[in-house]
């Protein structure tokens, strides 16, 4: 058997729920591992400016978590790669395993965010990489001078299209209901974008092309009429989906897979927390996601006084 | 450290097309977070099938005639190359041992 480390506190995943709990529970001198499967920051590094985080007028969301990380390191923060494969509970004792090895914690804060959700219709699978995307941040480039779509209307699909206007030609903003949900700021700078064309009341029932995408089949929501718009690429931004497949049969989650929590942020299992877009009725912002860490990480420090 | 083997136009054939063993391809660029992602997961993934496969990476900002000849139009995309041509095509972040099922796969 390969010795498992010891930890206080392990936090899993390292948006900005896990960074700001990590910044909490170092500083109440709690030995404090943060594992991320892959980069530091979560899903915000895509943004390419952040304008609701107070007290940055504008910010990247890379260089916002990178600041929360260095923050956290200099409190006495570890951070480590690693896939979670798993939690075991035995008693007080809780254990975290991942491909890269285990760590044994006595609280543990499920901070593992939350990936986009798909559309759900013919021809996404098939066109992912080749003309679908999630990211316009990173995709944006390959469509220069090409129309394109962005499918949703909350604040991010609107981030999205904004961003995209800079190197489409043309971008559609395709929404299933009449009214966009996004804030109303964002709702203006789009509305007067010359490069932008609003599809309210629309749902998009097909992607279609060759090789790549080439139009979508879309259908108004009232009149059912069906129609075609040429584009060479669509961005999917219809909300926000829990990464908990770790976690079943572990921890409650909700219908829609978030961890169930209560006010204090504590699963059903005494000991694990869960802060962010990964618990029950998260809404999704960088400011809150930041708020449940400090949350969970000060509750976490109370619990483990005896410890700390 | 890593063995990860940067590639641009005028490597390309050299290093991925004429290569004796399967190699992956990691098309990315600096503006893009989950490609931040992806990098460590391939530079572990390099020392551990080290000899067995080779591992690069193209920035598909400086060169995009290779991105444009495979048809990238998403970044983070792997590509697995055998006998110089792309066998797999993984786009997007995968957890590590998902993509080591690609490679063995590949390898086999």
């Amino acid at each position: 058997m390969p010795e498992v480390l010891q930890y206080d506190v392990v936090i899993i995943g390292g948006g900005p729920a896990g960074l700001s709990a990590a910044i909490y529970t170092a500083r109440a001198r709690l030995n404090t591992l943060l594992i991320e499967r892959g980069m530091v920051g979560g899903q915000i590094v895509n943004a390419e400016l952040v304008e609701n985080y107070p007290g940055y007028a504008g910010i990247s969301g890379m260089e916002l978590t990178q600041k929360m990380h260095e923050q956290a390191t200099g409190f006495g923060l570890k951070t480590v790669t690693g896939e979670v494969t798993g939690i075991s509970t035995e008693g007080e004792r809780k254990t975290v395993n991942t491909g890269n090895g285990s760590f044994a914690a006595h609280a543990i804060i499920i901070a593992s965010g939350s990936e986009r959700s798909k559309l759900g219709v013919p021809g996404e699978e098939k066109y992912t990489g080749k003309g679908v995307s999630y990211c316009a941040t990173c995709d944006a480039a390959f469509f220069r001078d090409k129309p394109v779509a962005v499918v949703g209307g909350g604040n991010s699909a609107l981030t999205e299209a904004l961003h995209l206007t800079h190197y489409a030609s043309k971008v559609t903003l395709i929404h299933r209901r009449n009214q966009l949900r996004a804030t109303a700021i964002m709702q203006e700078r789009i509305r007067s974008n010359p490069k932008m064309a609003l599809r309210l009341d629309t749902v998009v029932d097909a992607i279609e092309g060759n090789e790549f995408v080439s139009e979508l089949k879309l259908r108004d929501v009232n009149t059912k009429k069906n129609c075609t718009l040429e584009v060479a690429g669509v961005f999917v931004s219809v909300g926000f989906r829990p990464n908990t497949s770790f976690l079943k049969s572990i921890v409650p989650l909700d219908q829609a897979g978030a961890v169930i929590v209560d006010e204090n942020l504590q699963t059903k299992i005494p000991g694990i927390y869960a802060a962010g877009d990964v618990r029950s009725r998260s809404v999704w912002q960088v400011i809150t996601a930041a708020g449940d860490g400090a949350c969970a990480g000060i509750h976490v420090e109370r619990a483990l006084g005896g410890y700390g | 450290m890593g063995k990860t083997v940067v590639v641009d136009e005028k490597s390309f054939e050299e290093v991925v097309l004429k290569a004796k063993t399967p190699v992956l391809v990691d098309f990315w660029a600096t503006w893009c977070g989950p490609c931040r992602m992806v990098a460590p997961v391939v530079e572990e993934l390099s020392e551990e099938y080290a000899g067995k496969m080779v591992f690069g990476k193209v920035d598909v900002d400086q060169n995009p005639t290779i991105a444009g000849k495979y048809g990238i139009m998403s970044i983070p995309t792997l590509l697995i190359f055998k006998d110089g041509k792309p066998v797999t095509n993984i786009v997007g972040f995968r957890p590590k041992d998902q993509l080591k099922k690609s490679l063995d796969t590949a390898l086999a």
